[in-house]
C-alpha cells in the first residue's frame, strides 16, 4: 500500500494542492512551518492585546477599567498565549522550515505526525480562549485568578473555566511533545549523508536539545494537571492538606517543567543568533564544541534547579543552598554562550541589517536579564524580590530578548528565503527601534517599583509608585504599537518585493541557502553530498 | 534508492517508539513524584514545615524569664473550605519574653446546623523558629467537635523558649483548621506534637 502512495506522491512532487486542503491536509514541512508561524503571529497580537489591557489599567492606582479576577485572568492568558500560543509555536514553525533544508532532509520524518501536532494547536487555542470567555455568561464560575502557574488551592477553587484550561493544556502539551519526537527523529535520522552531529548547523543542535527538554518535563505537567483535575472532580487528595495531601507538591511538579520551560523557548533563538551573527560578521561561528557543550550543561543543570522559584515556601537550609549554588552555576555556560557570541562578532567585517541589529540588541539585553537571574537566584535576597514587580522585569528582559527577539532575528534572516522577496530594510530598522526602545520603557522601570516594594500580579497599587508606572505604561503602548509595522512587514514582504536571490545575505552560510528563494515546494528530494 | 527509504522508515520508527517510551516514562514519573516527594521529604527533611514532628523537641528553658528581650508573636487562623466553621484569633499579634508562659484565644462557630469535628494544624513561620515555640496547652492536640451553631472559645497556653535564636525577633502562629469526617480517627499520635503540658518540670 505504501509503496502505491509513495509513486502517487511521486507524480504530483512538483505542485501544490489547491484551496484550504492544502493546509487542512498539508504534510509539506514548508507549510506547515508557515501555518506554525501565522498562528503564532495572530496569538502574538492576542497576547500582546491582553499586555496592554494590564498596563491600561495599572498606568493610575486603583481600579479603572477591570475588576480584580478579570485582571489577574488577563494575567493568566498573557502569560500562556504568550508561551505555548507565541514563541513556542513560532519556534516550532522556523524548525519546521529550516531544519528539513538545513540537513539535506526532503521533509521531517514524520510529515503525518507533523500535520497533527500542528492542528492540535488551533484547537488547543480555542479550549484557551474559551475557558476565558465562559466567566462571563451566566453559570459559567468564577475568573481563572491564580495566573499561569495555577497553584492550588486556589486552582482547586475556580469555576469551570479553570477544566477547559487544564485540557489546554493537555492539548498543547500533547502538541508540542509529538512535534519534539518528530524534531528528534528527523534529526538524528535524516541528515544527508556526510552531515555528523557535530558537523550540522547550531540551530539544528539547539533544537536538538530544545525537544529532549520537552520530552523529558511535558509530560511532568500533564501529569500535575491532571492531578489537579483529579482533585477538581473525583475527590482525590493529591494537593489538598484536608485529605493529607500537600500542595507544595504540585509547586514542584510546575516547575520542574516551568524552569527547563524557561531553556526551551530561549534555546531556538540562541540556534538563530548562530547562524545571524556569523552571516552578518562574515566569521565563522565562534567555538561550535563549546555551544554545544554549554547547550548541553545549561540542560542539564537546568533540569534541578527548578525550586528557585520556590525559595519562600520553607525549604531546609541544605535544601536552598543547594538549588542556590546550582541556579548560579547555570550562568557560566550561558556566559559561554554570550561570550560566543561576542568573538565571534569580534573583528568581523559587520553589517547591520535588521536580523543582525536584534542580535546585538539580544546579547545586551538578554545579559542583562541573567545578572538581574543571578541577583534573584541569591536565596536571602530573593525573600526580598520574590514576587514584586523586579521578578517581572527580570523575566521579561530574559524572555524578549532571549526568546521573542531571536524569533524576530530569524523571521528577518530567513523572509527572503520563505517569501522569495526581500523585506523593507528602512522599515525592518524602524520596527527594530520602536521595538526596543519600547520594550526597555516599559520593562526598566519595573526594577525599581519591585526594589522599593510593589507586588506583581495585584491589580492596584499604592499611590508612590505612580510615576514608574506611567512610564512603564506609555513605552507598553510603544511597544505593543510597534508589532503593527512587523504585520506591515510581513504582508508586504509575501505579497512582492525587490527578487531575493538564493543566497539572499552574503554571508550567510549553510544548505538553505544553495536552494532557490522561495524554494521549490519539495527540496532536496536527492540528498547532497556534504565534504 | 527504495531501498534506503525503507531503511529510513524503519529507523524511524524505531526512534519514535523510543522517544514514545521517553514520555510515557516521564508521564509516569510525575506520579511516582507523589510518594517519592513525602519520602524524600522524610528522609531529609527538606520540607521542614511538614515535620511536625520537630515541634516542641527543645524544652521549654526553666532559667527564668528574659524580661530584656521582646518577641512579636503574630496569630493567623484558617478555616478549610471542606469545615463550615468560622475561626479568628482574638488576638493578632502580641509582644512577649522569652521564657514566660501566656495564653490566648482563638473564636470558633460552627455556622451549620449539625454537629461537625475539626482538627486545627499548626505551622510557625519562620520555620526555624518552630522548635522555639512551645504549645503548653491548645486546642489542637486534640479534635474539637461543636455542636449545631455552637460557640466556643478556645484556649492556647504558649511560651516563646530562651534559647531562641537572636536574629529571630518575630514569629507567625498559623491554624489551618480542617474537617474531620464521621467515623474518622483522629491523626495517630505520633503525627501530633507531644504534649508538653504532661511534662512535670512545668
Amino acid at each position: 500500500m505504501s509503496t502505491t502512495t509513495l509513486t502517487h506522491d511521486e507524480a504530483h512532487h512538483h505542485e501544490a494542492p489547491k484551496g484550504w486542503r492544502r493546509w487542512l491536509f498539508s504534510t509539506n514541512h514548508k507549510d506547515i512551518g508557515t501555518l506554525y508561524l501565522l498562528f503564532a503571529l495572530v496569538m502574538l497580537f492576542l497576547g500582546g492585546a491582553s499586555a496592554m489591557l494590564i498596563r491600561m489599567e495599572l498606568f493610575q492606582p486603583g481600579i479603572q477599567f477591570l475588576d480584580p479576577d478579570l485582571y489577574n485572568n488577563l494575567v493568566t492568558n498573557h502569560a500562556l498565549i504568550m508561551i505555548f500560543g507565541a514563541v513556542m509555536p513560532a519556534a516550532a514553525g522556523l524548525a519546521n522550515w529550516m531544519i528539513p533544508m538545513m540537513i539535506g532532509a526532503p521533509d521531517m520524518a514524520l510529515p503525518r505526525l507533523n500535520n497533527l501536532s500542528f492542528w492540535i494547536l488551533p484547537a488547543a487555542a480555542t479550549m484557551l480562549i474559551l475557558s476565558f470567555i465562559i466567566p462571563f455568561f451566566p453559570g459559567g464560575g468564577t475568573q481563572i485568578n491564580t495566573g499561569w502557574t495555577i497553584y492550588p488551592p486556589l486552582s482547586i477553587q475556580v469555576g469551570m473555566s479553570m477544566d477547559f484550561l487544564i485540557f489546554a493544556i493537555h492539548l498543547l502539551g500533547i502538541s508540542s511533545v509529538l512535534a519534539s519526537i518528530n524534531i528528534i527523529v528527523t534529526l538524528l535520522n535524516m541528515r544527508a549523508p556526510g552531515m555528523t552531529l557535530m558537523t550540522m548547523p547550531m540551530f539544528c543542535w539547539t533544537w536538538l536539545v530544545t525537544a529532549f527538554l520537552l520530552i523529558l518535563v511535558v509530560p511532568v505537567l500533564a501529569g500535575g494537571v491532571t492531578m489537579l483535575l483529579f482533585d477538581r472532580h473525583f475527590g482525590t487528595s493529591f494537593f489538598d492538606a484536608a485529605g493529607g495531601g500537600d500542595p507544595v507538591l504540585f509547586q514542584h511538579l510546575f516547575w520542574f517543567f516551568g524552569h527547563p520551560e524557561v531553556y526551551i523557548l530561549l534555546l531556538p533563538s540562541i540556534g538563530v543568533l548562530s547562524h545571524v551573527i556569523p552571516a552578518f560578521s562574515r566569521k565563522p561561528l565562534f567555538g561550535y564544541k563549546s555551544m554545544v557543550g554549554a547547550m548541553l550543561a545549561v540542560a542539564t543543570i537546568g533540569m534541578v534547579v527548578w525550586a528557585h522559584h520556590q525559595y519562600t515556601i520553607g525549604m531546609s537550609l541544605g535544601a536552598v543552598t543547594y538549588f542556590m549554588i546550582g541556579t548560579i552555576l547555570i550562568s557560566i555556560p550561558v556566559g559561554l554562550m554570550v561570550f560566543n557570541f561576542i568573538a565571534t562578532m569580534w573583528r568581523g567585517s559587520m553589517t547591520f541589517e535588521t536580523p543582525m541589529l536584534f542580535a546585538v540588541g539580544i546579547v545586551l539585553m538578554f545579559t542583562f536579564g541573567g545578572l538581574s537571574g543571578v541577583m534573584l537566584a541569591v536565596v536571602p535576597a530573593d525573600m526580598q524580590y520574590h514576587d514584586s514587580m523586579f521578578v517581572v522585569a527580570h523575566f521579561h528582559y530574559v524572555l524578549m530578548p532571549g526568546a521573542v527577539f531571536g524569533l524576530f532575528a530569524g523571521v528577518f534572516y530567513w523572509l527572503p528565503k520563505w517569501t522569495g522577496h526581500m523585506y523593507n530594510e528602512k522599515l525592518g530598522k524602524i520596527f527594530f527601534w520602536t521595538n526596543v526602545i519600547g520594550f526597555n520603557i516599559t520593562f526598566f522601570p519595573q526594577h525599581f517599583l519591585g526594589l522599593a516594594g510593589m507586588p506583581r500580579r495585584i491589580v492596584d497599587y499604592n499611590m508612590m509608585f505612580t510615576e514608574f508606572n506611567v512610564v512603564s505604561s506609555i513605552g507598553a503602548m510603544i511597544f505593543g504599537l510597534s508589532h503593527l509595522i512587523l504585520l506591515y512587514i510581513v504582508i508586504k514582504t509575501i505579497r512582492g518585493g525587490k527578487k531575493a536571490e538564493s543566497r539572499a545575505w552574503e554571508g550567510a552560510k549553510g544548505l538553505e541557502w544553495e536552494l532557490d528563494s522561495p524554494p521549490a515546494f519539495h527540496t532536496w528530494t536527492v540528498a547532497p553530498q556534504i565534504k | 534508492m527504495n531501498d534506503q527509504a525503507t531503511e529510513n522508515r524503519s529507523n524511524n520508527r524505531r526512534t519514535t517508539l523510543l522517544l514514545s517510551g521517553v514520555v510515557v516514562l516521564m508521564f509516569g514519573f510525575g506520579f511516582a513524584m507523589v510518594p517519592l516527594y513525602n519520602l524524600f521529604c522524610q528522609v531529609t527533611g527538606t520540607q521542614s514545615l511538614s515535620q511536625r514532628s520537630t515541634i516542641g523537641q527543645i524544652r521549654p528553658s526553666t532559667d527564668g524569664v528574659d524580661e530584656n528581650r521582646w518577641v512579636t508573636v503574630k496569630f493567623d487562623a484558617t478555616v478549610n473550605p471542606n469545615l463550615p466553621w468560622d475561626f479568628s484569633a482574638v488576638t493578632h499579634t502580641m509582644r512577649v519574653h522569652p521564657g514566660k508562659t501566656y495564653e490566648v484565644n482563638f473564636l470558633a462557630q460552627n455556622r451549620s446546623h449539625s454537629t461537625v469535628t475539626g482538627q486545627a494544624i499548626p505551622s510557625v513561620a519562620p520555620w526555624q523558629a518552630t522548635p522555639y515555640f512551645s504549645k503548653l496547652e491548645c486546642f489542637c492536640f486534640n479534635k474539637q467537635t461543636l455542636t449545631g451553631t455552637q460557640k466556643t472559645e478556645m484556649p492556647l497556653r504558649f511560651m516563646v523558649s530562651t534559647d531562641l535564636p537572636e536574629e529571630i525577633n518575630s514569629m507567625t502562629l498559623s491554624y489551618s483548621f480542617m474537617r474531620l469526617k464521621e467515623g474518622e480517627k483522629q491523626p495517630a499520635d505520633a503525627d501530633l506534637p507531644p504534649l508538653i503540658a504532661a511534662n512535670p518540670d512545668n
